[in-house]
């Protein structure tokens, strides 16, 4: 099935206001902002659902035309999951069978995190912003439960994990994903998962100029279950036992159906 | 088509579980069983978490034994006594199963015993059924009569304490073996997501002497419950009951067993035997070879309480 394209248009009240700035900008030294907008704050996922683009409208504020002409500012838009702990395990040899034997906890990691951004990573600025930054699916911040542990191992296992994100597709990078569409307006592209988790994800917007951090900023966006399927999901985890009455009924119900539509005598 | 199971929260195919319900459907009507222990290992391949598989082949269980167990109770060969004191023993293996699964899961090794559970189970029952079957159809070669064989009366068994009369079975026997069987059927329901009629039948058969005609209705009757009772605990306490995926699984099984039972009268008993034999050892093989060779990748990711 094609993935369904779901565009979320942000309507710039700033817009008007920015244009009005730029002129001045060119004398003015006001520092540059970036805002982003979403005109909703929440994506509701229905029974179809297969993953979506995300697109995010955003814009500078003070830009200079001069650097802006010459392409010197960039943009990088994430867009991360709520966080959450995760075990990473690792399979070993026993006896001929792969078990699982070592295990490290990593605390707080995004569920998914999407990044988009003008340019190639490393046209942008320097490995050293990324990482003070923690930005991009190989810099992402993730922290050991426990920081003390075998620092080797930790490395292995921290690489482990974003690599097995990065293969669930839960971790992306869509380089070129932000394109400008003027001096001051850009849109960014972002990808969002088919089994995208559910919960508050939020949309940072990163402004560089010259290959220099310049200015963050960001907006919330709620994921949610829609419909049927949030009712139940709610359903199965606050009325656990009831859920599991409504279960054995349907099936008891769909055998007694069975055997009176198709009579087997 | 896609949609998405709100508790496994992944998107499938809908058509490819649909499918799978009904070959799996076809395969239990065409040789009586209720066709858990397909439906489990087949999820597992296409990537559904194991605990989810299991949970909701529990779920899916109930709906093809119930449709069997309603015949047999129209034509009176389900024995209520025998299976109600078969269902005591499932509790208590059910629920001692649903903690060992916790336990399991929170170590990182549920899936691991829930492979090994399956390879030496379906290796076993398969081997075992191969070699009877293979002896069967050599015998009807030979010209001699076919059938099971019900060989000396009385074992050790009959000689437990505890006796109790179950009339529609015509037996007189000691409540012990028959709690155990019940037990061990319940702890492999909650950790497997079958419903056990690979092991009860023979079980019944072969150690209790319960007559052909009611093993098959007696131990659907049981199937129900335990698997219902299962399918509760695993909703209350672990979340792992996906009510889509076992709806989708319970409409293809159904329509399936239909074609399943007719294909069925078309072929001979042990030549049915020999070929459910073959398709038991296939899965266990299948499910062997993911253990012994070297994974795609050895990390793994999971969130501490969830699958």
């Amino acid at each position: 099935m094609a993935a369904r394209l779901l565009f979320l248009r942000c309507v710039l009240a700033l817009a008007a206001m920015v244009a009005g700035l730029v002129s001045a900008a060119a004398q003015n030294p006001n520092p540059e902002g970036i805002q982003i907008g979403l005109s909703t704050e929440n994506i509701s996922i229905t029974a179809g659902f297969s993953g979506a683009d995300l697109t995010i409208f955003g814009a500078l504020e003070n830009a200079d035309p001069e650097v802006a002409r010459q392409g010197r500012y960039d943009v990088i838009v994430v867009l991360e999951g709520p966080a959450r702990r995760i075990v990473v395990r690792r399979k070993d040899r026993v006896l001929g069978v792969w078990i699982n034997l070592q295990s490290e906890e990593f605390e707080n990691v995004p569920v998914s995190y999407s990044v988009a951004t003008t340019r190639p990573f490393q046209d942008i600025t320097e490995p050293v912003s990324y990482r003070q930054l923690s930005l991009g699916t190989n810099n992402i911040y993730l922290q050991p439960a426990d920081a003390e542990g075998n620092q080797p191992t930790i490395a292995e296992f921290t690489k482990a994990l974003r690599e097995r994100k990065v293969a669930a597709g839960l971790y992306s990078e869509n380089v070129g994903g932000v394109r400008f569409l003027s001096q001051n307006l850009f849109r960014a592209t972002v990808r969002l998962a088919p089994d995208a988790p559910v919960g508050t994800h939020k949309a940072r917007a990163f402004l560089f100029k010259n290959g220099m951090f310049v200015k963050e900023s960001s907006a919330q966006l709620e994921i949610r279950k829609a419909g049927f399927e949030q009712a139940v999901f709610r359903l199965a985890h606050n009325h656990g036992f009831f859920y599991g009455l409504l279960s054995v009924g349907f099936a008891m119900a769909v055998g007694w159906l069975g055997s009176i539509v198709f009579r087997r005598d | 088509m896609g949609i998405y199971l709100p508790i496994a929260e992944l998107s499938v195919n809908v058509f490819v579980l649909l499918a799978m319900g009904a070959a799996v459907g076809f395969l239990s009507g065409l040789f009586g069983v209720g066709g858990g222990f397909l439906i489990t290992p087949l999820l597992i391949f296409y990537n559904i978490p194991p605990a989810i598989a299991v949970a909701t082949g529990a779920n899916q269980v109930i709906g093809s034994s119930f449709s069997g167990a309603m015949s047999h109770m129209k034509r009176g060969t389900l024995d209520f006594r025998l299976g109600f004191m078969l269902l005591a023993g499932g509790i208590v293996g059910s629920t001692a199963g649903i903690y060992v699964f916790s336990i399991l899961r929170s170590l990182g090794q549920l899936d691991l015993f829930i492979s090994l559970l399956y390879v030496i189970l379906l290796g076993t029952v398969g081997g075992l059924m191969l070699v009877e079957s293979v002896n069967s159809l050599r015998a009807a070669r030979g010209g001699a009569p076919t059938g099971l064989k019900r060989p000396g009366q009385h074992n050790w068994i009959h000689r437990l304490p505890l006796k109790m009369r179950f009339r529609t079975s015509k037996l007189f026997v000691s409540v012990i073996p028959v709690l155990g069987i019940g037990a061990i059927i319940g702890f492999l329901s909650s950790i497997m997501g079958v419903g056990g009629g690979f092991i009860m039948v023979p079980a019944l058969i072969y150690l209790l002497r319960v007559p052909t005609n009611v093993v098959v209705g007696t131990s659907l009757f049981q199937i129900i419950f335990t698997s219902a009772y299962t399918t509760l605990v695993h909703a209350t306490t672990n979340f792992t009951v996906d009510i889509v995926l076992a709806m989708l699984l319970m409409v293809g099984g159904v329509a399936g067993a239909q074609y399943g039972v007719k294909a069925g009268q078309k072929l001979r008993g042990e030549q049915l035997r020999a070929l459910l034999a073959l398709m038991v050892l296939a899965v266990a093989v299948r499910l062997a070879v993911d253990l012994f060779i070297r994974p795609d990748n050895v990390y793994s990711l999971s969130i501490p309480g969830m699958g």
